[in-house]
């Protein structure tokens, strides 16, 4: 993919598949040591210890549409390319963690792409799930928790555009602030 | 030293919770300006009588620009005031002529249409969505002559 942010989307795709309520995107870049890493949580079906070894085979899909599954494969290959790391654990009937680190330094290294549309696009689709993303940059952090703001809002659900406008821009914003 | 990293942590957590406070007070504000919009419109209509857009949301998809594709129908179906339910599908197995948008327009069959770029999604909401005309791009779906 080009960016984190179609990662992010593709993987948590992944996630609704599994039929997960619970999504929690970490992302956490340390400017000092050049990493950037990133950590994509559910409650959704999981995986045996089988169906993990195969997990990033390309060739390996729970989809019934198509022979291959590239999601997890390509993030691997982008982690590893920049000298990263990358794995997954996962218990069956409990949920999925994907983990993957990139080198933020390598030439390879791409870029964060636009996590606000990213994220807009999964509350839009998905305005009934709780999904919790976290960005921390070297010492600070924000967090945008959709059960959080499900209950100030009440009965307006989270896919009206207003309220898909405001979560934008606090992302955008929020972002910006924690480069100062 | 340790003082200093203290301080830093100390303003850098303040400074978290006065950016949460000024969220929050955003967000009460705005449901204030929502609760009273919501009012006038009706929002009884049946799942069965509104429109369906399904844009899949695999990775060949997003790597062809369905998030792009799918936020451009949002914000135009808002814009034209034009209720429907849109919302991600995976693979359909078109992966050729991605991004593919799924419209099932009520009680017609659905339509699946292919290369469906923020132009082609522009035509498809003005001409489909809003007068029934079929659009090129569309993509046959056999699955019925199969089970047959």
């Amino acid at each position: 993919m080009k960016d984190i942010s179609y990662h992010i989307l593709d993987i948590v795709q992944n996630s609704l598949h599994a039929g997960a309520e619970q999504i929690i995107v970490d992302v956490a870049e340390e400017t000092k040591n050049g990493t950037l890493g990133l950590k994509i949580k559910d409650n959704g079906l999981g995986m045996t210890s089988d169906e993990l070894k195969v997990a990033t085979d390309p060739f390996y899909t729970t989809s019934v549409t198509k022979k291959v599954g590239l999601g997890l494969p390509l993030l691997k290959q982008n982690a590893e390319l920049t000298g990263g790391t990358f794995h997954i654990k996962s218990v069956k009937n409990h949920g999925t963690v994907v983990f993957a680190e990139f080198i933020s330094t390598n030439i390879d290294m791409i870029p964060m792409g636009d996590m606000a549309l990213t994220f807009k696009t999964l509350i839009a689709m998905n305005p009934e799930k709780d999904i919790t993303y976290r960005h921390k940059r070297d010492g600070q952090e924000f967090i945008l928790d959709t059960a959080e703001i499900r209950r100030e809002l009440g009965d307006i659900p989270l896919n009206t555009h207003e309220v898909l406008d405001y979560i934008t821009n606090l992302i955008q914003g929020s972002l910006k602030a924690l480069s100062k | 030293m340790i003082r200093r990293t203290l301080e830093i942590i100390f303003a850098n957590q303040i400074k978290y919770d006065m950016n949460k406070i000024k969220n929050l007070a955003d967000l009460r504000e705005l449901k204030d300006k929502l609760q009273s919009k919501t009012k006038l419109r009706d929002k009884s209509e049946a799942p069965e009588g509104l429109i369906h857009v399904k844009v899949a949301m695999a990775t060949c998809c997003i790597a062809s620009g369905s998030r792009e594709t799918m936020n451009y129908i949002v914000d135009e179906l808002d814009k034209r005031n034009i209720e429907a339910v849109v919302t991600q599908t995976g693979c359909m197995g078109y992966c050729y002529a991605e991004p593919t948008v799924e419209v099932a327009l009520p009680g017609k069959e659905p339509l699946v249409f292919g290369y469906v770029d923020a132009r082609k999604a522009n035509e498809i909401i003005e001409k489909y969505i809003k007068s029934g005309i079929l659009v090129e791009g569309i993509i046959p779906v056999n699955y019925k002559k199969i089970e047959q």
